[in-house]
């Protein structure tokens, strides 16, 4: 491991901080700064986690820095390995495409957007890359308390009334995840990860049920925040009130759930369990395939796009979970890239969300922002303000945009959602007709074929007709203005996702590597527990100290 | 004092969700509240319940857990405690905002107008 990757790892965590911080003495007064503070940090985080995501694929070996120099069972550790990379680059695409979409409006319909903005970003890539269960709790933590706060921006009942339900719930949650951290820590008398996984097939066979239990309570605390069925109800009313860059935003929180499952569940429960081996399968497996059924149904009961943006959040989670569940490399490596695609897709479908009901009579007002120019806006040549420039062809991008997007969401030809349904179904289709003689999948397995196809036959369905509605619809106000930000936010991602199909290769070769790696969990294991810490200046001299 | 400490916690965790399931928003942040209690105690019950022992090594001490509590499960529960302080003031505030924009404490709003 180079010496420029063991520093580069922390800067994720440290670099939003700082402009947190920054962003937040800063006070009330210079918005179009803060707004370029904003934008440039979250640029450089998305440029840092390509780098770390390079340097994790180019060498293969998994990254561990040290935090304060203490070794790993006794300090934290901030693990790198190839999920936790291509997780950061997906927070920073997504991240920032939010910030550019918010500075058209939203961020200046509060004072605090910009802080709460950055501090959600260090909760998500300290989640992402921490080594260490306590530690993932502080940051889930950190993470949650942001969008309590970002969640409620813009204000008003809708907002105030899901957002008291999200915050009970994820307090609830909270607990569950202490309690589970709690019974752990009794029963293994450690809490970093890898140790933990290293120490689980030592555990005596009358701890065994207690570790069950502290697992599954742990778990509890992961559904609940990836919103499995029936512990979803508080996402489809607090993901559709949320204002568009937020909600944008949240669709990768759903992710940090389904991550800490992954995490925690291929260290735990995978190849060196020993008796514990594949502990809880049934209910991630059975479990993804209700949420996936559930989000059809909602899917195709919903008639606003907010509400079919959030409950194809719920789709994809279902997705991934069953897919978590059959516990199979190459469906893990498929339901990454589905990952991948789908967050994109859902981040741009929220975005799109609020325009296109900008053209209807029926969408929701805009915050009421002060959009005059003062004495601190940019002005171009012409002496017109930059910012809130009207974007050219609006309706045509809009559209263009829109189509894409279903497309994406619904995994339809010939986008990138299109190819990682296709490799998920061509893995399921592998990997159960290899365990049962070539009889073709389990009944899960045709279950899980049948319910991904009737989803995107829902999304397709049900996006058809909220398009329908909004573009062909009659006494529609026409006056769509679309913002250069709004414009270039949307545009981006549906490029990152049509790169993602260009090069869908090379990054299922990516994905797949990831997860041969996460079932045979050897390796993370060893990079943290051999990770030595540097010397000191004290080692130097011991002699003259002498012994107190 | 395992009995006790048992006794205290489930009773606690219990009312605790008693209090959440409640419709109005007062009983559900002392619900929260007690929850939280609850689990701090279980962390804490979790290293070695005892008495008189340091949770620090001083110098001549012999270093072993029969001289010894596990200091692990006291600075979680430092840290447990600071963060549930937090969010339960910030479930505060929103319980305030909840109240002016229904203009009642149900936790949906749906008793009063609004």
């Amino acid at each position: 491991m180079s010496a420029v990757l063991s520093h580069l790892i922390v800067v994720p965590v440290v670099l939003p901080l700082v402009s947190a911080a920054l962003l937040l003495v800063m006070g009330e007064a210079r918005l179009p700064f803060k707004a370029h503070i904003n934008i440039a940090a979250t640029l450089a985080g998305l440029v840092v986690a390509a780098l770390i995501l390079w340097h994790v694929d180019k060498g293969g070996a998994v990254g561990v820095y040290l935090a304060s120099n203490w070794e790993a069972p006794f300090g934290i550790v901030l693990v790198a390995d190839r999920l936790s990379a291509l997780m950061l680059v997906l927070v920073g695409v997504v991240s920032l495409c939010s910030a550019l979409y918010a500075e058209a409006a939203w961020a200046r319909a509060g004072v605090y957007f910009h802080p709460l903005f950055q501090v959600q970003l260090m909760g998500l890539n300290g989640a992402f890359l921490t080594g260490d269960f306590f530690n993932l709790f502080v940051f889930f933590e950190v993470m949650l308390a942001a969008s309590y706060g970002l969640q409620l921006h813009g204000s008003g009942w809708p907002r105030v009334r899901s957002g008291l339900h999200y915050i009970a719930v994820n307090l609830l949650a909270s607990a569950l995840f202490l309690i589970g951290i709690a019974v752990l820590y009794g029963v293994v008398g450690t809490l970093t990860m890898a140790d933990v996984a290293a120490k689980i097939a030592l555990v005596p066979v009358g701890d065994r049920g207690l570790l069950h239990a502290g697992a599954a309570i742990l778990a509890m605390a992961f559904l609940v925040k990836a919103a499995i069925w029936p512990l979803n109800s508080w996402l489809v009313p607090a993901y559709t009130a949320a204002s568009a860059p937020v909600a944008a935003l949240f669709a990768l929180m759903t992710k940090v759930g389904v991550y800490a499952l992954i995490r925690s569940w291929t260290l735990l429960f995978s190849s060196q369990a020993g008796p514990s081996l594949g502990f809880g399968k049934p209910v991630l497996l059975y479990g993804g395939l209700a949420t996936l059924a559930f989000g059809a149904l909602g899917i195709t009961a919903s008639r606003r796009l907010g509400r079919i943006a959030s409950f194809s959040i719920v789709v994809s989670s279902g997705t991934l979970l069953a897919a978590l569940g059959v516990g199979a490399p190459q469906v893990t490596s498929a339901a990454l890239f589905y990952m991948l695609s789908a967050t994109l897709a859902v981040s741009a479908l929220f975005l799109l969300v609020e325009l296109v009901e900008r053209i209807s009579a029926s969408g929701r007002e805009l915050p009421e922002v002060d959009d005059t120019p003062g004495e601190d806006t940019n002005l171009d040549d012409q002496e017109l303000p930059l910012v809130g420039r009207v974007f050219p062809m609006s309706l045509t991008v809009l559209g263009l945009s829109f189509m894409a997007c279903s497309v994406l969401v619904a995994g339809l030809p010939p986008l990138s959602g299109f190819i990682a349904k296709l490799s998920l179904l061509a893995a399921v289709l592998g990997v159960d007709g290899g365990r049962t003689g070539g009889a073709g999948p389990s009944y899960a397995g045709w279950t899980m074929i049948g319910l991904l196809l009737v989803s995107g036959f829902a999304s397709t369905i049900s996006l058809a007709r909220a398009g329908i509605r909004h573009f062909w619809s009659v006494g529609s106000r026409f006056a769509s203005q679309l913002k250069g930000f709004e414009a270039v936010a949307v545009l981006t991602l549906l490029v990152s996702c049509l790169l993602l199909t260009l090069w869908a290769e090379p990054v299922l070769r990516y994905t797949s590597a990831t997860a041969a790696g996460l079932h045979a969990p050897g390796g993370y294991v060893e990079a943290v527990a051999t990770r030595r810490a540097r010397p000191g200046p004290a080692v130097v001299a011991p002699e003259q100290e002498g012994a107190p | 004092m395992e009995a006790i400490l048992a006794l205290v916690i489930g009773v606690l965790g219990g009312a605790g969700v008693w209090l959440v399931l409640r419709p109005r928003t007062f009983q559900v942040i002392m619900g929260l509240t007690l929850l939280g209690y609850a689990v701090n105690m279980f962390i804490f019950s979790m290293g070695s319940i005892v008495i008189g022992k340091p949770p620090i090594v001083t110098a001549g001490g012999v270093a072993d857990l029969e001289h010894h509590t596990d200091p692990m499960p006291q600075s979680l529960v430092l840290t447990a405690i600071v963060i549930g302080f937090a969010t339960t003031a910030l479930f505060l505030v929103v319980l305030l905002a909840a109240r002016g924009w229904s203009g009642t404490d149900h936790v949906d709003g749906t008793k009063g107008k609004p």
